[in-house]
C-alpha cells in the first residue's frame, strides 16, 4: 500500500465566468483565490507558497497580501497550472513550504489588463511570425493536414470532438455554450484557418481559478473533501516553433509528460475513470488520446467519433465541455484541473458515477509544452 | 507588402539573411556528427552540441509538408493566405507562404513539389516557396 502524500484541499473558479467586465485580470486571480481560501477556511496569512503563470508570482502575492517562502512563476503556456501542481507537490514534500496557492486569472475577452500573457520566442519571431501566422488558430493547427494524410484522421472526426464536448457542456450550468451541435454545424461554421472552422476553435472568455495544496496528513483539518495526487505527474517541452515539431502526427512533449505521470502513479490506462485533455482546438484530444497511450496511433479520431468519450461512453473526456464549449480564457489548464477535482469530489454537474481516478493533461503554447497529473479520491492505493 | 513583419536579425543568423539577398537559401550543417543540415540557424549542432558547424547552400527543392489557409489578419497579408511548412530536400522543415498558387485546398496537395523563391521585403529578401516549375535540377 502507498499512502497519498499531497492533497488538494481548496479548488474554486471565479464567481462569474465568460464575460466579466467588472474585474481586471489581477482581480480575476484574486476572486478565484479568495473563493478557494474561503471554501477551506484559510486566509492569505495561512499561505506560504504561491504559484502562477502569465504574471510574476510576486505581483499576485503582493496583491493578495501573501508572504511566501516558496514561489513559482513558471509560464510554459496554458498548462502551466498543471505543472505548478507537480512543482508544488515537490516543494511541500521537501519542506520548502506547507500550503500552496496556485492562481489563474485571465481577462481574455474583456481585455482588462496591461499586457497579454505572451511567451515570446526570438527564433519564432525571426523564422515563423514573418510568414503571418500571428494567432493560435493559424499556428496550432499547422500539423493537422499532415496528420490527416498520414494517420487517416478525417474532418468529420475532428468535428465530432466539438459535437461530443457540447454534449458534456449541456450538463454544466456554468458552461458558455449549451446548445447541441451537429457535424454539419461544425463543418459549415465560419472558416478560421482551413481546415478549422470556428466551432473547432476554443472560446474566448474571462475567468480564473485557484487551487490550494498541502500535505495529505493535514487534509483532514479542512472542511472540503480532499483530492489526492497519485504519483508526481509529468512535464516536458518541445519548443515554441510549431514548424520544428519533430513529428507532425504526435507530440513529443505529450508522450514524455504522459509516460512520466503514468509511471509515477503506477497506473495503467484501464485504471482511468475520467480524463481531461486541454482542447484549445479540436485536434488536441486526438493527439492526447494517442500520445498518452489510451489508443494506438491513428485511432484517436475514430475513438471519439464512435462515442467512447461522450456521456455514457467508456472513457469520459473533457466532461465540462472543454475549451471548445465550457470556457477558454487563454490559459485553460486551470479549468481542466478544476473539473478533475470536481469529479474526484463527486460534485461535477456532469459527474461520472463512481469515478476514483482522473488524469489531467495539458498543452502549453502551440505544442510547445505539456504537463500531466493524476488525481484520485483515494488516500491510499 | 512593405508593412509585413520584418525579422529581427542577430549576429548568429546574419549569414542566412545575407545569403537570401544573393538568392541563396543557406543552412547550417554539422561536421562533427552525421546530423547534417539543421534549421533554424545557430552556431552549434542541436543534435550533438558540437560547435564544428558549416554553412551550405540548400538545393532549394522541397515538398509541402503541411499547411493552413489562414483567414486571420496579419499586417501586409490579405486573407485568406497560405501558411505552410516545407520539408526541404536536406531533411529540415521551415515555414513559408506558398507563392504563385491560389490559397485553396484544391491547389495545395500535400507532398507536392516546391521550389525556393525570394520575396522582397524592405531591404531584405525573405525565403519563400512556390510550386516547382519542373525546370532543370
Ligand atoms: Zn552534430
Amino acid at each position: 500500500m502507498t499512502k497519498a502524500s499531497i492533497a488538494i484541499v481548496g479548488a474554486a473558479e471565479t464567481t462569474r465566468m465568460g464575460k466579466v467586465p467588472e474585474l481586471s485580470q489581477t482581480g480575476l486571480h484574486a476572486d478565484a483565490a479568495l473563493n478557494a481560501m474561503a471554501e477551506c477556511g484559510l486566509t492569505p496569512a495561512d499561505i506560504d507558497g504561491i504559484a502562477t503563470a502569465g504574471h510574476d508570482s510576486a505581483e499576485i502575492a503582493q496583491y493578495l497580501g501573501i508572504t511566501p517562502t516558496w514561489q513559482d512563476s513558471t509560464s510554459i503556456g496554458g498548462c502551466s497550472f498543471i505543472l505548478h501542481v507537480r512543482h508544488a507537490a515537490a516543494a511541500i514534500a521537501t519542506g520548502l513550504c506547507k500550503t500552496v496557492l496556485i492562481t489563474h486569472g485571465e481577462s481574455g475577452r474583456s481585455n482588462n489588463r496591461a499586457h497579454r500573457p505572451l511567451f515570446p520566442s526570438m527564433q519564432q519571431q525571426e523564422f515563423e511570425a514573418i510568414y503571418g501566422p500571428l494567432f493560435p488558430p493559424s499556428r496550432f493547427t499547422l500539423p493537422v493536414l499532415r496528420k490527416m494524410k498520414d494517420d487517416g484522421l478525417t474532418l468529420e472526426q475532428l468535428a465530432m470532438v466539438a459535437v461530443v464536448q457540447r454534449e458534456w457542456a449541456s450538463r454544466h450550468p456554468r458552461a458558455t455554450a449549451h446548445d447541441p451541435i451537429t457535424v454539419d454545424d461544425v463543418l459549415s461554421a465560419k472558416m478560421i484557418a482551413w481546415p478549422f472552422t470556428k466551432l473547432m476553435c476554443c472560446l474566448v472568455s474571462d475567468g480564473g481559478g485557484a487551487l490550494i495544496l498541502t500535505s495529505a496528513e493535514r487534509a483532514q483539518d479542512f472542511p472540503t473533501k480532499p483530492v489526492y495526487l497519485r504519483g508526481m505527474g509529468g512535464e516536458s517541452c518541445e519548443g515554441p516553433m510549431v514548424s520544428q515539431m519533430e513529428d507532425f502526427t504526435s507530440s513529443k512533449a505529450f508522450r514524455v509528460s504522459g509516460k512520466a505521470a503514468f509511471e509515477s502513479a503506477g497506473i495503467s490506462h484501464s485504471d482511468v475513470d475520467h480524463l481531461m485533455i486541454y482542447d484549445a482546438f479540436a485536434h488536441l484530444p486526438v493527439y492526447g488520446l494517442e500520445d498518452l497511450g489510451f489508443v494506438a496511433k491513428g485511432e484517436g479520431g475514430a475513438f471519439i467519433a464512435e462515442g467512447n468519450t461522450r456521456p455514457g461512453g467508456r472513457l469520459p473526456l473533457n466532461t465540462n465541455g472543454g475549451g471548445l464549449s465550457y470556457m477558454h480564457s487563454g490559459m485553460y489548464g486551470m479549468y481542466a484541473l478544476q473539473e478533475g477535482v470536481r469529479q474526484m469530489r463527486g460534485l461535477s454537474p456532469a459527474q461520472v458515477e463512481g469515478a476514483k481516478l482522473s488524469v489531467v493533461h495539458g498543452v502549453g503554447g502551440m505544442f510547445s509544452g505539456a504537463a500531466t497529473v493524476v488525481l484520485t479520491s483515494e488516500d491510499q492505493w | 507588402m512593405s508593412d509585413r513583419m520584418q525579422p529581427t536579425i542577430y549576429s548568429e543568423t546574419q549569414f542566412y539573411w545575407d545569403g537570401a539577398k544573393e538568392g541563396k537559401l543557406l543552412l547550417n550543417a554539422c561536421t562533427a556528427c552525421d546530423g547534417g543540415a539543421y534549421f533554424p540557424p545557430r552556431p552549434f549542432c542541436p543534435k550533438c552540441g558540437s560547435r564544428d558547424v558549416t554553412v551550405q547552400e540548400a538545393s532549394g527543392k522541397g515538398t509541402l509538408h503541411s499547411y493552413v489557409i489562414s483567414h486571420m489578419p496579419a499586417p501586409g497579408y490579405e486573407p485568406p493566405f497560405t501558411v505552410a511548412v516545407v520539408m526541404l530536400e536536406e531533411g529540415v522543415k521551415m515555414m513559408s507562404n506558398i507563392l504563385d498558387c491560389p490559397a485553396n485546398p484544391e491547389a495545395l496537395e500535400l507532398d507536392m513539389a516546391l521550389e525556393v523563391t525570394f520575396e522582397a521585403r524592405g531591404d531584405l529578401m525573405i525565403p519563400q516557396f512556390r510550386p516547382a516549375t519542373g525546370g532543370a535540377a
